[in-house]
């Protein structure tokens, strides 16, 4: 489904992702995991279409989408929730999730469908539909962009770091809300510090260490390696 | 009383101007985060072609039509010209590039039209006047509001209620998002010119009918208001570059009617006084824009 082989992401003279090579078949939940300037974030944004690669290449369902931009990542099926949670604060609810389905604009028959099946998973944002984004909780804002990501109707899901930053409770709800879509047979590639809750949700995974992959396996294989903290602490 | 309404309708048609000619800067300046400063010749553009139109024998309104088209057209070409190929580059690249461009059309003007004024071309009820409650005014006054009036509905019509318009706004936030999403950048940037464009036009048709003629530096004073008028109603806000504009116009109108004759000369130092101390009180205009920004 998503083929990643030999990614290298550059900044200036410092090579942030060091010719990674990964995949995440269809229907599959992969998580990448590493600390804190692992590259993780790079090498989601360099997917995205959002930051020049410097090497390697990207495929999408055989698809090349390298050196593609962030409008033609959408288009050919791939959606990326950022750690950022960049919901349009100004926007309302509705329009915020009116626009992640822009690719669909015409097809307004689709696209009531599909909100009103987000409204059920979500019925917060159902509730709030009116209200502007940017009043919203940080854990209301996540699944806002979470479900404005899911308007798109992607065939992959790029989530960069949806627990982050949120209480406990609510990394409990995302969890669940990742789990859910997962079943619905949604591709997922995590991105994640929060390795247990990470593992526990996905069926493989990756971790990575100063740009470049160090460890993989199922998601038990992954949890049953000793040197996991070792990757995190540094040691 | 008449003369309440006398002021008012000077307010309301000098302050729908303003807000017009604002709102064409600020919604380049709300996506890219650049003044355009070659938005003033757009409206000369409008202004010249009227003047080469008025011997075709072509209905006004034809011809007005054709001046707004023309001015959409370069406020397109502008973005093809002065921002697109530098766009990426620096900020400092594309303040020239549009300084450049701007330069260029006034020197065009100049020189394959001429330096003196032209005579523009205006339909006889422009220099009527009527009277209402007693106040005389002239019907000009009376189209610029009515065009406002209009052309603020449709603009806020467009902002809030199309999917192009709603896409503009969240490419004023967040632009990288917004092509996460599959907003093509390029459409957001070339609507936004045809859009600026377009309100240039019609301010040029309004401006250029208070003064019957066009000569290349025409665009200097609007751009003016419209950069003043942005700064006080807050540079990254379409309702504050409205705000902005009809305050301008408001402050104007006052120390038109309010200062001596000796004064009136010096009527724009009082205006900028104002404008200082507006900016004292709130530095970041009277409306707030987007929490944050980004440029492509």
């Amino acid at each position: 489904m998503l083929d990643v082989c030999d990614l290298s992401v550059s900044y200036g003279t410092i090579r942030a992702v060091r010719g990674i090579s990964f995949t995440v078949g269809k229907g599959e939940l992969v998580s990448l995991l590493g600390a804190n300037g692992a590259g993780k974030s790079s090498t989601i944004k360099a997917i995205a279409g959002a930051l020049k690669t410097s090497g390697g290449a990207v495929t999408l369902e055989g698809k090349d989408i390298t050196s593609a931009n962030p409008e033609q990542v959408i288009r050919a099926g791939l959606a990326t929730v950022p750690e950022t949670r960049d919901v349009f604060p100004d926007l309302t609810v509705a329009e915020n999730l009116m626009l992640g389905a822009y690719i669909h604009r015409r097809d307004h028959a689709g696209n009531r469908e599909n909100l009103d099946r987000l409204h059920t998973l979500f019925p917060r944002l159902a509730e709030r539909a009116s209200q502007a984004a940017g009043t919203l909780s940080g854990g209301e804002q996540q699944m806002l962009v979470i479900a404005r990501a899911l308007m798109a109707r992607p065939s992959v899901l790029l989530l960069d770091e949806p627990s982050l930053g949120l209480a406990p409770a609510i990394v409990e709800r995302i969890f669940e809300m990742i789990e859910t879509l997962k079943k619905s047979g949604l591709t997922i590639l995590l991105v994640e510090q929060n390795v247990n809750q990470a593992l526990a949700v996905a069926d493989r995974a990756y971790v990575m260490r100063l740009g470049a992959i160090v460890a993989s396996g199922t998601a038990d294989g992954i949890r049953s390696t000793s040197d996991l903290s070792a990757h995190y602490l540094g040691g | 009383m008449a003369f309440a309404i006398q002021f008012l309708i000077d307010v309301l048609s000098l302050g729908g101007a303003y807000a017009l000619m604002a709102l064409g800067l600020v919604i380049i300046y709300g996506i890219l985060r650049l003044v355009n400063f070659a938005y003033g010749e757009l409206i000369m553009v409008a202004g010249y072609t009227m003047f080469l139109t008025s011997g075709s024998g072509l209905p006004w309104l034809l011809m007005a039509v054709l001046a707004v088209a023309m001015a959409v057209v370069f406020g397109i070409l502008t973005d093809y010209v002065a921002f697109r190929p530098v766009r990426a580059k620096s900020v400092t690249a594309v303040l020239i590039t549009s300084f450049a461009f701007s330069n260029l059309l006034q020197n065009a003007a100049l020189l394959f039209i001429s330096p003196r004024p032209r005579n523009v071309p205006l339909p006889d009820i422009f220099s009527q006047t009527v009277s209402i409650g007693g106040a005389i005014t002239p019907v000009r006054n009376l189209i610029t509001i009515a065009a406002s009036i209009v052309l603020l509905a449709a603009v806020a019509f467009l902002m809030r209620k199309t999917t192009l318009g709603i896409a503009m706004r969240a490419a004023a936030t967040n632009f990288t998002m917004a092509r996460m999403l599959g907003v093509p950048a390029n459409l957001i940037i070339s609507s936004a010119f045809a859009l600026s464009g377009f309100l240039a036009g019609v301010v040029g048709l309004l401006w250029i009918g208070r003064i019957g003629t066009v000569v290349p530096g025409v665009g200097l004073e609007p751009l003016l208001v419209a950069f003043i008028a942005t700064v006080i109603g807050g540079m990254r806000s379409l309702p504050g570059a409205v705000v902005g504009g009809f305050l301008l116009a408001l402050i104007d109108t006052t120390l038109n009617y309010t200062l001596s004759q000796d004064l009136l000369k010096f009527r724009d130092a009082f205006t900028f006084s104002l404008v200082i101390l507006i900016l004292l009180w709130r530095p970041e205009g009277l409306i707030k824009g987007p929490a944050s920004g980004q440029r492509t």
